[in-house]
């Protein structure tokens, strides 16, 4: 590449290379995502279950 | 190595050891990411037949890379947690696959997208697409199984039979270009042999297969852990760190 718009065309393919990239990265950020938030809502269920066993 | 395999197999000493590496798996893959996709995309010299489009190279082939990979981590962990009734190992397998079966689904699509420009077609029913769709199915299957059966050990077992059943399609995906007339082209990067790929083109797809292991190992950790606290939860160390968080 030897510059942006050439980076950005592609050689003509951009909206196959582009394309692939990009759900490329949702598939990573989907795959992030997915285990922080799964985290996220063990922990708030295990922490009612503690708080809830101390209080009996 | 003994002790240190027995204590990966206690949850708890699991669940901090991966806490532990988790940073480094999510550091190195993001390094080897960003080298991998600036050498991929900007200093790879354009292919001479593909032109441009060749790029696509660089998340097809590691995202391909990966569905094989990761299937056969879930069936070596199945078999271990079939034979050997280690928790830790039916926990790595169920993890496992949903990351396999975003990959394989990655994989087919930016193939897809690979096709349409150079075959002139999205798809075609040839032995190296079906048998990696075939894959998707397994894992699916699989995903399916594990939701299904209520009781986590009836769970982990008819998964784990469905895993090791479903390896047969491992080398016969790897083979199809060779065993079969097939549009796709053959291997690009072989372990034994000479690469048939020029240097420049080489390292960024070699960085790229790289990054996405890291992300996967970064990935199943994360998700092991939350099984982990999950399945342990009346255990006194769970309890505590629950306190503490």
């Amino acid at each position: 590449m030897s510059s942006w718009s050439e980076f950005i065309h592609m050689g003509g393919y951009a909206f196959y290379v582009w394309t692939s990239y990009g759900l490329a990265m949702v598939v990573l950020v989907a795959n992030v995502i997915a285990p922080w938030r799964a985290r996220k809502q063990v922990v708030r269920m295990l922490h009612r279950r503690v708080r809830r066993e101390e209080t009996k | 190595m003994w002790t240190f395999i027995h204590r990966l197999a206690s949850p708890k000493h699991f669940y901090h050891l991966a806490g532990r590496m988790i940073p480094w798996f999510a550091w190195g893959c993001a390094l080897l990411m960003v080298a991998g996709l600036i050498g991929g995309l900007w200093f790879a010299p354009p292919d001479y037949q593909q032109g441009d489009g060749f790029r696509i190279i660089y998340v097809h082939v590691p995202a391909a890379w990966m569905s094989l990979f990761i299937y056969a981590v879930m069936a070596g962990a199945s078999a271990v947690g079939i034979i050997w009734k280690i928790k830790m190992a039916d926990i790595i397998a169920a993890c496992s696959a949903p990351i396999g079966a975003s990959f394989t689904f990655l994989a087919l699509v930016t193939g897809s997208l690979w096709g349409k420009p150079m075959w002139g077609t999205y798809w075609v029913w040839d032995a190296r697409l079906t048998s990696e769709l075939i894959l998707l199915f397994l894992y699916l299957g699989y995903m399916g199984l594990q939701a299904a059966i209520e009781d986590r050990q009836n769970a982990a077992r008819a998964s784990a039979v469905l895993a090791l059943v479903g390896v047969i399609n491992l080398p016969i995906i790897h083979y199809s270009v060779v065993w079969w007339n097939t549009l796709h082209q053959g291997a690009t990067v072989s372990v034994f042999g000479k690469d048939d790929i020029a240097t420049s083109m080489l390292i960024p797809l070699l960085l790229m297969g790289l990054a996405f292991t890291l992300f996967y190992a970064t990935i199943v950790l994360m998700r092991a852990r939350t099984a982990v606290l999950e399945q342990e939860r009346r255990s006194q160390w769970v309890r505590e760190l629950i306190k503490s968080l």
